[in-house]
């Protein structure tokens, strides 16, 4: 069982990674990776997000999807799904923790359109995962998520700080060349475990 | 047929589910938010420019509330708001110059060279990257209106082929500033009429060779300004401080090239 569980948290940090190998959710790996503490608001809200979202269309994909034979609805239904989901978590955790709120801030409702949640929810139903193993699998994804974010903003941030890039480069065109280094590197993970 | 009926009713009735149940769940969770926030909120432009530092006017709405920001923070908004301000929070707030944006270039199309004819896409980085640009004189304003495009308030005109700042609609919001590739734009406070309408660190004789209202730095303005704010930018190239400045205009009359104006008269 432990086995099992590290297995799949490697394979969905490291081998699998969702932004750098698997290239899902390149928007906000751009957009919100200019400083590492707003990273890690963003990384700590897509955890939460996929964690949930992966229970729910688990459930969802189960007892309505499978039930009436309609599966090829599933793109649609689970966009629904997260959306509604989304906008839910926020109303409660504006109401119960307003320092979790302020901490998540604008990310929370960018997640609803992140296309890494919705693969998450996919992958989960095409791997055939039970309900834990595919709550753990959201878990896992997200956390490679927000390593990827991270990693990508401390780079940035040096870059910023130390680098003497050329006019033309500056900005976005170096952050692009720099993710693609980094997603090389993250290659090397490849063949981690068979 | 079925099949197609089946599927709209489970999305169907799945989105009247999620939306009854968000509209319960918005009435459960209803968060008290500050009435004051919604009233600073309509007080300001509302243009979410972003020239405060935070994300949108919502944001600055905030912060203000909470008194993380002061109360003049959004640079858009002059004393009226800050008057509306103190009136919300009962606080004081301290006094700013309103101040206006300025295109310091002069030389529309009839006054100034080209250097080619530009037929690119409309917008003057793209224009700027093929030898500086296709005015004759490398640091004139372009006229492709990227400040006009990125401007939130529509305070920027292009008139024969140079960029003017409606001052009445300018905020100082400084996105224009960011925009423009020749970095000819400058937040001036609005009372301060006179400036050199001019950027080009050319010697004399060039400058008057590109355009015919440029600075060619004769530094007879420089010798006139009775309070002494006018100087030389280590080019050939007058500057007015508007901090110095008490709008005198006399540079105005010495100026052989008219790169000095009167900024209130002229267009701009």
């Amino acid at each position: 069982m432990i086995e099992q569980i590290v297995t799949s948290f490697l394979a969905a940090v490291l081998i699998e990674n969702f932004v750098l190998v698997r290239f899902l959710g390149i928007c906000p790996f751009l957009g919100v990776s200019k400083k590492i503490k707003t990273a890690w608001g963003m990384g700590i809200a897509v955890v939460f997000v996929m964690a949930l979202a992966s229970a729910f269309t688990w459930l969802i994909q189960k007892y309505v999807l499978e039930s009436f034979n309609i599966e090829f609805l599933q793109t649609i239904t689970f966009i629904l799904v997260i959306a509604a989901l989304v906008q839910f978590v926020e109303m409660v955790i504006k109401k119960t923790s307003r320092t979790l709120y302020n901490a998540l801030g604008v990310y929370l409702p960018l997640i609803t359109t992140n296309c890494a949640i919705l693969a998450v929810c996919i992958i989960n139903v095409q791997k055939g995962f039970d309900l834990v193993n595919a709550i753990l699998y959201g878990t896992f994804a997200g956390i490679g998520f927000t390593l990827a974010l991270i990693l990508f903003a401390g780079i940035r941030e040096r870059m910023d700080l130390f680098s003497n890039i050329p006019e033309n480069l500056k900005g976005f065109p170096i952050s692009l060349i720099s993710a693609s280094l980094v997603s090389l590197a993250f290659l090397g993970f490849q063949g981690l475990i068979k | 047929m079925n099949e197609i009926i089946l599927a709209a009713a489970i999305i169907g009735i799945m989105g009247i589910v999620f939306g009854i149940g968000l509209s319960y769940a918005a009435k459960v969770f209803h968060v008290k938010e500050d009435e004051r926030i919604a009233r600073v909120r309509v007080a300001l432009p509302g243009a979410n420019c972003g020239a405060c530092g935070y994300p949108g006017c919502d944001g600055l709405a905030a912060a203000i509330v909470e008194g993380k920001a002061s109360g003049n923070a959004c640079p858009a908004s002059g004393d009226e708001f800050t008057e509306k301000l103190a009136d919300i929070l009962g606080i004081k707030t301290e006094k700013t110059e309103r101040k206006t944006a300025r295109v310091l270039c002069n030389g529309t199309c009839a006054l100034s060279r080209a250097k080619y004819q530009y037929y690119g896409i409309e917008d003057c980085s793209a224009a700027a990257q093929i030898f500086g640009g296709h005015k004759s004189c490398k640091y004139g304003c372009l006229g492709n209106g990227t400040c006009a495009r990125v401007c939130p308030f529509d305070a920027i005109a292009i008139v024969e082929g140079v960029a003017v700042i409606l001052q009445d609609k300018c905020r100082a919001c400084g996105l224009c500033i960011d925009a423009c590739p020749k970095k000819l734009i400058e937040l001036i406070p609005v009372s301060k009429n006179y400036s050199v309408l001019c950027r080009s660190k050319d010697k004399g004789p060039a400058t008057k060779k590109s355009c015919d209202v440029g600075c060619i730095g004769c530094t007879k303005c420089v010798k006139t300004c009775p309070v002494g704010a006018i100087s030389m930018e280590g080019a050939p190239l007058a500057k007015i401080d508007p901090e110095k400045c008490t709008n005198c205009g006399e540079c105005v009359k010495v100026c052989p090239t008219t790169a000095i104006r009167k900024v209130e008269t002229f267009c701009n």
